[in-house]
């Protein structure tokens, strides 16, 4: 899914070059707090049902993630029947191949799940974003340097890098974090890279520079605002990404570990439900699916609505 | 010389070097082994003897560079090493070499991802053109909601809600695609219908996005109107006109998904217990197998880089603008 998801942002991108004058008064720099959230609901008005139905269904995945206990009838791996439970009665799904309930698990593995994804697409977004603003603000060698090196961990295939790191460093949370992460900051820096060096070369960072600016200033100050449009369509994109692979990975049993509850390895330990023509199974992954397609609905509408592109869709 | 001839052999040059640097960067990720490797892979009983052993024989008491040329040095002469699982420094049985597990897998994986591209292809070509001939009309927007629905979703989902309908509510496929060397080639395809049939699933949702992208973007152009305005038929505007220019991007859309497919590949196998060679490296990242991994690496990696570099090529030789990069 992922290799061709970003080539074909990038198809898409490439031909409507982003109109930097345009997006850049709607920046929160620029406006009232209050003006940002009436501009927020005017947009809102006019937003398709596709991307309506993206924000609702995403506003109740994080309601759920963060009231988890609340709501989950019983605890997360808390052995509560017999094993494979038909759906109804006390398990409204039924439950999995431990005799715990399905149900419970759905809801705290939308915390874990969600959680997991978030904190590496984040940690992602840091590395590759301060690097990708570094190398567009420095030039030269440096950035030369940088992007051959990040050129070159983008020949290997994504999931098949992930794994042969994961084989070294063995499936631990924190380490799946840190090598997505890490893995995934090659396409954000490539990114932020290309829409900064637009920024770079303008008057006003150079105003900036001759004054003296440091280079914390300008990364984060001058050119960081006028970027990050396109870098809050990203983070969406990337989110989706990043949250299928670790489900992949989760899947293949090499991601989250029992017994954390988590949709990916849900899948995998009931799947033999499967072959009695039982649905169960797919419950899980419907949850992922579900999310990703909300996400990429708002996205899309998003990019849509940034970029200006009133007939490109 | 020839100018393109000339750009071509620059471009596979680059490939090399890319290619040299990834393998680099395969072999050093055994550098990166953690300490306590040996014991992880032997269990806490092992003895210092063995531990030191199992090291000697891996490799790590010779330094890093002279090691690399080995390694490579044998994966040019088609030798990957042995196999850790059955080492001989694990119980002394006799070591599988890497190759002999490899082979006939890799078989399997081209036969299956070679079914799917020749049913994907085409199609993905068609849906893509005819949704950037007819955009933004009910087609359209149909086929946009579902390839964007259907790229969302994981591999995993669509694998098995096929599996569920089509082979265990209506047994039309076999569910599990266990396949043998001795497999006749009808039966062979039967029992990979449903693994491909996911994977043409997921191929073609993106190869048909991109197609219409890319159209679209040409038939956007200043001399595509102008044909159109001095009264060319439509289909001699496509043919004549947009085809021509449109080769390099429809070989990067086609070259892009191909290898997609080599990645794609290990997850729809897991599903359908088909042994390939994706099952084999998960198997072997989970075992720990370091050759095994790294030698399942390479091959998919020089495969990606292979199509990325084929898709370039064609992109040089159908467009001579590009002999003269601005």
């Amino acid at each position: 899914m992922s290799l061709s998801a970003e080539e074909l942002e990038t198809l898409g991108r490439e031909g409507a070059p982003l109109p930097l004058a345009e997006t850049s008064s709607a920046t929160p720099a620029l406006t009232s707090r209050r003006g940002v959230l009436q501009t927020v609901w005017r947009a809102l008005k006019t937003a398709p049902l596709t991307a309506w139905f993206g924000l609702i269904v995403i506003l109740a995945y994080a309601f759920v993630a963060i009231f988890a206990p609340l709501i989950a009838p019983f605890g997360e791996s808390a052995v509560v029947g017999n094993q494979y439970e038909p759906w109804g009665g006390k398990f409204i799904f039924g439950t999995d191949q431990l005799g715990r309930d399905m149900l419970s698990r759905l809801i705290y593995g939308a915390r874990n799940t969600i959680g997991i994804a978030v904190l590496t697409t984040g940690l992602s977004f840091t590395i590759g974003g301060v690097l990708g603003l570094f190398a567009a603000i420095v030039g030269g060698w440096t950035d030369q340097l940088l992007s051959r090196a990040i050129d070159m961990l983008m020949a290997i295939p994504q999931l098949i890098f992930a794994l042969m790191l994961l084989s070294i460093f063995g499936s631990s949370v924190p380490n799946l974090i840190v090598i997505i992460a890490v893995l995934d900051s090659t396409r954000v820096f490539r990114l932020t890279r290309a829409v900064a060096m637009n920024v770079v070369v303008l008057d006003f960072v150079e105003a900036a520079r001759l004054q003296g600016e440091k280079l914390g200033w300008i990364m984060s100050r001058e050119v960081l605002p006028n970027i990050l449009p396109p870098l809050v369509a990203e983070f969406g994109l990337r989110f989706c990404f990043v949250f299928l692979t670790i489900s992949a990975l989760s899947f293949l049993g090499l991601g989250i570990q029992p017994p954390t509850a988590d949709w990916g390895s849900m899948v995998r330990e009931n799947a033999t439900l499967i072959a009695y023509g039982d649905v169960t199974p797919l419950l899980p992954a419907g949850c992922i699916a579900l999310l990703t397609i909300a996400v990429n609905f708002v996205v899309d509408w998003f990019l849509h609505k940034t970029s200006g592109l009133r007939d490109e869709h | 010389m020839n100018p393109i001839l000339k750009t071509v052999l620059q471009r596979l040059g680059l490939g090399l070097v890319t290619l040299f640097l990834v393998s680099i960067v395969i072999f050093s990720a055994v550098t990166m082994l953690p300490g306590d490797f040996a014991t992880a892979i032997l269990g806490q009983s092992a003895t210092p003897e063995t531990v030191a052993a199992f090291q000697r024989q891996i490799g790590l008491d010779r330094p890093p560079v002279l090691r690399y040329l080995f390694w490579i040095g044998g994966v040019l002469q088609g030798n990957f090493g042995e196999s850790f699982s059955s080492a001989g420094g694990l119980g002394g049985g006799h070591a599988r070499t890497v190759v002999s597990l490899i082979a006939p897998r890799l078989k399997n994986t081209l036969f299956l991802a070679s079914f799917a591209a020749l049913v994907a292809v085409p199609l993905s070509l068609i849906l893509g053109m005819l949704a950037a001939l007819y955009r933004n009309s009910i087609f359209d927007r149909l086929v946009n909601l579902v390839t964007l629905t259907s790229i969302s979703v994981p591999e995993f989902f669509i694998a098995y809600i096929l599996m569920l309908f089509l082979a265990v509510r209506l047994p039309l496929f076999y569910s599990l695609a266990s396949v043998s060397p001795e497999t006749p080639f009808l039966e062979r395809v039967a029992r990979c219908a449903l693994p491909a049939l996911t994977l043409v699933l997921v191929i073609v949702a993106h190869m048909m996005r991109m197609t219409r992208a890319a159209i679209i973007n040409l038939l956007a152009s200043p001399y595509i109107e102008t044909a159109r305005l001095k009264g060319v038929s439509p289909g001699r505007i496509i043919f004549r006109h947009a085809l021509p220019n449109a080769w390099a991007p429809i070989a990067t859309v086609i070259a892009l998904n191909l290898a997609y497919l080599i990645v794609g590949v290990v997850v729809v196998e897991v599903v359908f217990v088909y042994p390939g060679i994706g099952q084999l490296m998960v198997d072997s990242v989970s075992a720990r197998d370091i050759p095994v991994v790294q030698a399942c690496a390479l091959v998919f990696a020089v495969t990606y880089i292979g199509f990325n570099l084929a898709a370039d090529i064609v992109s040089i030789v159908t467009n001579p603008r590009l002999l003269r990069p601005r």
